[in-house]
């Protein structure tokens, strides 16, 4: 069964098979809600406007590369740098598009809006399902409620960042403590923790030697580690040195 | 924050999400390829991190930031909730810039 647009969440509630992934879907987004306050608070905070932070949570749609952009601007980084370092996080959006396309039915219309809609956490909530109905109540449900709390937030945050001083509050502080929020989940995994390492340490060792921004871009050498197969423990005989 | 720059990212990042929607379709990569790519936050958000808080334009700076960032490490280690993650970071660099 195909959901119809004329097929109301509230029927999706009404149906106790559905109702756990619905609440799940709406507790998600409202808590990318809170993180879009944050990013309207900290996008203010490093110079843009009011105007412009909503556009970018609007037009852009996909939080780490809007937290990147704006976080290279502020710190003086170029228009070139400030865009490598966000393309590179938006381009995991093209894997979650093709694992969705398989998922979801409709037309070209329908893909077009479905496309500005795939991100992690529709995707997350999308494969998660057992069923091809259910997976895509999920990703549309996840999309328009993911939607209007993020912009809505970024609006409250940009609004309450500009009426206050955010080095006073350590605002400043808000943008990399929401991307250790956001990076952390991922560092249970090894290479995982190894690519962070690298970036990180890549990062940290080109800042004095390079313009500002292009670190960033450097960091993602890390995802290298990613070239080798994923080693089951047990089958592995010769003792790879030098790894800590 | 320009302009240019917000239609060019808008642009771009829709060409991905496209790309792979629309283009691709349900073709597969290659699984090395898949792992780089599924590599890149861990990566790029650790190295943003650093800059936004070691660093000041080309120079490497310890202040208050660091002290915020280590406080929101441990509760992302302890599991705390996102917004308790940022307020406590937020709030520890802002008490210690009071002293």
């Amino acid at each position: 069964m195909d959901p119809k647009p004329t097929e109301s969440t509230l029927a999706w509630w009404q149906d106790p098979t559905l109702r756990p992934m619905v609440v799940a879907c709406l507790t998600l987004s409202g808590a990318v809600g809170v993180f879009g306050v944050s990013f309207g608070v900290g996008s203010v905070a490093a110079g843009s406007s009011v105007l412009q932070t909503c556009a970018l949570s609007l037009l852009v749609f996909t939080g780490a590369s809007q937290f990147s952009a704006v976080s290279v601007i502020g710190a003086g980084g170029s228009f070139g740098s400030a865009l490598g370092g966000a393309l590179l996080l938006a381009a995991r959006n093209g894997v979650y598009g093709m694992a969705m396309s398989r998922r979801l039915d409709g037309g070209w219309g329908r893909r077009i809006l479905a496309a500005q809609l795939t991100i992690d956490e529709t995707t997350a909530m999308s494969v998660a399902q057992s069923d091809r109905r259910a997976q895509q109540i999920a990703f549309w449900l996840t999309g328009g409620a993911l939607y209007l709390c993020w912009n809505v937030g970024t609006l409250i945050g940009a609004l309450a960042g500009t009426a206050i001083d955010p080095t006073t509050f350590g605002l400043d502080v808000a943008f990399p403590a929401g991307f250790v929020a956001m990076v952390w989940p991922l560092l249970r995994e090894r290479p995982a923790r190894i690519a962070a390492l690298i970036g990180a340490s890549i990062c940290l060792l080109t800042v004095p030697l390079t313009p500002v921004g292009v670190p960033i871009l450097l960091s993602v050498i890390g995802v290298l580690v990613g070239l080798q197969e994923p080693v089951n423990a047990p089958s592995r005989t010769i003792s790879r040195g030098g790894e800590s | 924050m320009s302009w240019a720059l917000i239609i060019a990212l808008a642009v771009g990042a829709y060409a991905f999400k496209f790309t792979g929607l629309v283009v691709l379709g349900g073709r597969s990569l290659p699984a090395s390829f898949e792992r780089c790519l599924a590599l890149i936050p861990a990566a790029v958000i650790s190295a943003l991190i650093v800059i936004d808080t070691l660093t000041r334009g080309r120079e490497i700076v310890l202040d208050a930031r660091a002290v915020g960032i280590l406080v929101a490490i441990v509760a992302a280690w302890r599991r705390l909730p996102l917004i308790a993650v940022i307020v406590l970071g937020a709030t520890t660099t802002a008490l210690l810039r009071q002293i």
